[in-house]
């Protein structure tokens, strides 16, 4: 499994999606100024202004799972593997208690761990790109 | 208002059929359904028309006739079918005319659509990292229900099961051959837990529906199942759709629970009245998820009643009955009318080899992205 040093140290794969505190790194997401719904990621663009950045919380529950067993089409997937090397990866939905539910790749050695309620982690993570590039990316992790 | 009748149904048999384009298979079905009341087509005061990925439906035009009729293309995504029944239906209702057709055709390429993030509204990096394909939205969301409502995997695997089973004696079904409940089970997994046999495919095909008021019905000396309601409705916050990196904590209700109960409410019926259900199955888990967003059954009743056989023909309420999206496949255009398209033949009697016993009350709803239903309830 990729260490989280790895992932902080590579260049981002997006702007402002995420950053990292003393307590670790966070996703970025905005809150909308009127009603306080929050939403990730930060909306860009025209309804930017209606809402105001907001730092989320990098522990939460396990909301639901699944496991991505074969190789997504590029575009839009941009994985430097190909049929041959890809490897399942599980992916699936955190509740950020009082925030939001954010979509995200799970980090497990063994899938069949997943568990609906289980505590997760947020980390950072290396991805490696089609164009030879590699950035960090975010995941969450089982918490124990 | 007017009553709003179904007096004619075509269909062209979906699946793949190469060498014919959907625009051919779409004419196809108008003439069948055409052909079903001796009616041609200088008789249709209106058109409604739908297809995504085979051309514009008013390519129709030159190869019907061009007789001037009022003819509308419809978009409305997965939905696209059932958004026009609608639209057929309120064109009748209102008394502005008396007579016309609904249809819709399609022919998708093989495979999963290629989706593109900025199309979507969505930042690129989702689609980079692997996270933009429609079979995980469907994964994820009846792994969660699973969990919630003690669903297990051989219940995934009996709707698929039974999906074959009825497209076996279905002339218009593509996959005629029956596959077992541990067949499915065992099958490559493709986003856990569903297996390759859940899902339903992009395919081919055409339908076609005439709808005349009460009146011209008569006078016609026709007849056909009532349209008892119908409804489209939209996603609202708290809803759970395809392509989210969030969602609200404070969860909310379905564009189907919403659309269900309006129909319900025009229509006068509760969900006890319905005799047969043609329901959304993009995959397994969309079929047991759907009958409780349209209020057939509670969360967790499905564990039961789909391994007592109660969805299946003969069961208590026969759910699909011409195999569904799972064994019709899913051409865009023409999916919600091939449903509408089997409760016809259901409510008349037609439904040979398959036929639901005195069935009285027919219900179907189509699901469509980003997050729209569409739900019609006819009677006989």
């Amino acid at each position: 499994m990729p260490t989280a040093a790895q992932g902080e140290t590579l260049p981002p794969i997006a702007s402002r999606l995420f950053e990292v505190a003393p307590d670790g790194p966070h996703l970025l997401g905005g809150r909308r100024k009127s009603d306080g719904r929050t939403v990730f990621p930060m909306p860009a663009g025209g309804e930017a202004y209606q809402y105001e950045p907001v730092r989320l919380a990098n522990e939460g529950k396990l909301w639901s799972f699944t496991v991505q067993r074969f190789r997504p089409k590029s575009p839009p997937y941009a994985g430097a593997d190909d049929e041959a090397s890809f490897k399942p990866f599980a992916l699936g939905y955190v509740e950020l208690a009082g925030q939001v539910i954010v979509e995200t790749r799970i980090e497990v050695d063994n899938f069949a761990r997943l568990k609906i309620g289980m505590p997760m982690k947020m980390m950072l993570v290396p991805f490696g790109r089609a164009d030879g590039s590699t950035v960090s990316t975010y995941a969450f992790r089982p918490a124990q | 208002m007017t009553d709003v009748h179904i007096i004619g149904a075509g269909i062209h048999p979906f699946g793949r059929t190469d060498g014919k384009s959907g625009l051919d298979q779409g004419i196809y079905a108008v003439r069948e359904a055409l052909a079903d009341v001796n009616l041609e087509w200088k008789d249709m005061q209106f058109a409604f028309g739908g297809s995504s990925a085979a051309g514009s439906a008013d390519s129709m035009l030159p190869h019907l006739g061009l007789t001037g009729v009022q003819f509308i293309n419809v978009a409305n995504g997965c939905a696209t079918g059932g958004s026009s029944l609608l639209s057929g239906y309120w064109a009748i209702k209102s008394g502005e005319f008396d007579i016309g057709i609904v249809t819709g055709f399609d022919k998708h390429p093989r495979g999963a659509f290629n989706p593109d993030p900025e199309a979507s509204g969505l930042p690129r990096w989702y689609g980079d990292v692997g996270m933009m394909l429609t079979t995980q939205f469907f994964a994820l969301k009846i792994q969660r229900y699973m969990g919630l409502h003690g669903i297990t995997p051989i219940t995934l695997a009996r709707v698929a099961e039974k999906a074959f089973e009825n497209g076996a004696k279905t002339p218009h079904a593509w996959r005629k051959q029956q596959v077992d409940a541990q067949t499915i089970l065992q099958a490559q997994m493709l986003s856990d837990p569903l297996t390759k046999y859940m899902f339903c495919s992009p395919a081919e095909g055409g339908a076609a529906l005439i709808l005349a008021s009460d009146k011209k019905m008569r006078e016609l000396g026709l007849g056909g199942p009532r349209m008892l309601g119908a409804a489209v409705r939209t996603r609202v916050n708290g809803s759970f759709e395809v392509f989210s990196p969030s969602l609200d904590v404070e969860r909310g209700p379905s564009p189907t629970e919403i659309a269900s109960k309006a129909a319900y409410a025009i229509a006068g019926v509760g969900p006890e009245d319905i005799d047969v259900a043609q329901i959304q199955d993009t995959e397994s888990g969309a079929e047991i998820m759907h009958m409780a967003e349209n209020g057939l059954c509670a969360d967790g009743d499905q564990e039961k009643l789909i391994a007592d056989g109660e969805t299946r023909l003969g069961g208590r309420l026969p759910i699909n009955t011409d195999g569904g999206c799972i064994a019709c496949g899913e051409p865009i255009g023409a999916s919600g009318l091939r449903q509408v398209y089997e409760n016809v033949q259901q409510l008349r009697g037609r439904a040979d080899g398959r036929q639901v016993k005195d069935a009285k009350i027919a219900y179907s709803q189509v699901y469509g992205a980003p997050g729209l239903s569409a739900v019609a309830i006819l009677g006989a």
